[in-house]
């Protein structure tokens, strides 16, 4: 299939952007990846997603598909002879879609974003607690969809390893600017092992932004959108 | 090993009812549990520990929760009258638009007749957004469809994830309205909407796995008494 067939509308700092990129990845499908300019959202972006305005779209042959998870479903689908990215077995399945909207859906990866947004230190600590519950939860059901091999996917990075993997940069950040550990090896044995493994990946390594890069980042969004005094 | 299906739901959920219907339109036989929500059941918390809550499917001892994922995993597992249809890209305009339903039409729908009054006039304005965008999506279909199964035969056949995704707001909507005294839905300003009610709910499926709406209707105007009560 051409190249052109197949285009990202994203940005690099985006966990989300990052999910279909690491699909694409892993099925070996070249795509051209169009980078929104911060700040502004592009004509081809209003008009592919014109109900929430936001990447990342896929569009695969001029059809634009929309939410990061579901982008990720249809490039299973439609590259098939690629590894699955889904179990097939359905109760697997379920699981697998199960955790995913654990993550995306619930307080989690909020939590741990607006633990980087200045506030007063009761606000930090309330949403570590649940940043910690979290990793809780997200550490057992390691264990459940692993079933000892290296991935939620098994041996292979599937799924939930994109939904959760992510946000390992953002996560990284967030260590960083705050001077926190989340990920520990004492209280996730299970995750800090799969981030290493996750974040070597060959589909993962290119697309990953740099921890540096993302505190920058998050720097000059914090001075741009000055928070108001808590 | 014959086969177990047990569900946990409440009579009154839509999200429980959405599984039921999804398994009625398969012709699979479950068990139900309802489940007593002022003593949420021993079963509940060790089949559900993650969110606590129905409907969870039990099948042959394991359990999945979540309507949209169990929606899924029904299609997966059993065969005939599927609720997705087979082609990816029309696999994945219906997950937007389940999903869509859910993170955006309930929330502002709900915020819009059971809010703090300060942000009902704001919650108001985004259900009527979503709702004009639904349907704009159904455009002439009767359906949102894409079961397979045959098209254009009407009937259980062409009940979609959608359709089935969207039971609260064809049915559960307008017995809150009524409860609370407001009006979102109605016929003149959403008539392809109204079309597609009518059409939902004339489908025995679906009409047969409602909660009655005279005790529904109870239920909502009891609710918001005691809100009233505690103000």
């Amino acid at each position: 299939m051409a190249k052109t067939d197949v285009k990202v509308l994203g940005a690099w700092p985006s966990p989300f952007v990052m999910r279909p990129r690491i699909a694409l990845n892993l099925k070996s499908v070249e795509y051209e990846f169009l980078e929104e300019t911060f700040g502004s959202k592009s004509p081809l972006l209003l008009q592919s997603n014109p109900v929430y305005k936001k990447i990342p779209v896929l569009i695969h042959q001029d059809k634009p598909i929309c939410e990061s998870l579901i982008i990720v479903q249809y490039v299973d689908e439609v590259w098939a002879s690629g590894p699955s990215l889904l179990p097939s077995d359905p109760y697997d399945q379920a699981l697998a879609r199960f955790w995913a909207a654990y993550i995306d859906d619930k307080q989690w990866f909020p939590s741990v974003r607006g633990i980087a947004l200045p506030q007063g230190e009761e606000g930090k600590a309330e949403l570590m607690v649940q940043v910690f519950e979290g990793l809780a939860l997200l550490e057992d059901a390691f264990d459940k969809c692993s079933q000892g091999k290296a991935f939620f996917g098994g041996d292979k990075i599937g799924y939930v390893d994109i939904a959760l993997g992510s946000f390992l940069g953002w996560l990284k950040a967030t260590e960083k600017m705050n001077n926190v550990k989340l990920l520990d090896e004492t209280k996730n044995p299970n995750l800090v092992g799969w981030a290493e493994r996750f974040c070597s990946h060959d589909a993962v390594r290119e697309v990953m932004p740099e921890t540096d890069k993302l505190v920058e980042f998050a720097k000059m969004l914090r001075a741009r959108f000055k928070a108001p005094a808590s | 090993m014959a086969e177990e299906v047990k569900l946990f739901g409440l009579w009154g959920s839509p999200f429980s009812r959405r599984v039921e219907i999804a398994l009625k339109i398969k012709g699979v036989k479950y068990e139900y549990i309802e489940d007593d929500l002022q003593n949420k059941s021993a079963l509940l918390l060790k089949y559900n520990p993650v969110h606590k809550k129905v409907p969870v499917l039990l099948h042959n001892g394991k359990p999945i929760a979540e309507s949209l994922v169990l929606l899924e995993y029904i299609d997966e597992t059993w065969e005939g009258n599927p609720n997705l249809p087979p082609d990816p890209y029309e696999r994945a305009q219906a997950r937007f638009w389940a999903k869509f339903i859910d993170e955006k039409c309930l929330p502002a729908l709900w915020k819009a007749l059971f809010g703090e009054e300060s942000e009902q006039e704001k919650a108001m304005e985004e259900a009527l957004q979503n709702l004009k965008m639904l349907e704009k999506e159904l455009k002439d279909k009767r359906l949102f469809g894409g079961g397979g199964g045959g098209g254009g035969g009407g009937g259980e056949e062409s009940i979609g994830l959608v359709d089935i995704a969207a039971n609260f707001i064809a049915y559960w909507v307008g017995i809150i309205q009524e409860a609370v005294g407001a009006e979102i839905l109605n016929r003149e300003r959403f008539p392809v909407l109204y079309k597609w009610i009518d059409e939902l709910l004339s489908c025995s499926v679906i009409r047969e796995n409602l909660p009655p709406r005279d005790k529904m209707l109870a239920y909502f105007i009891s609710r918001v008494q005691a809100a009233k009560a505690s103000k």
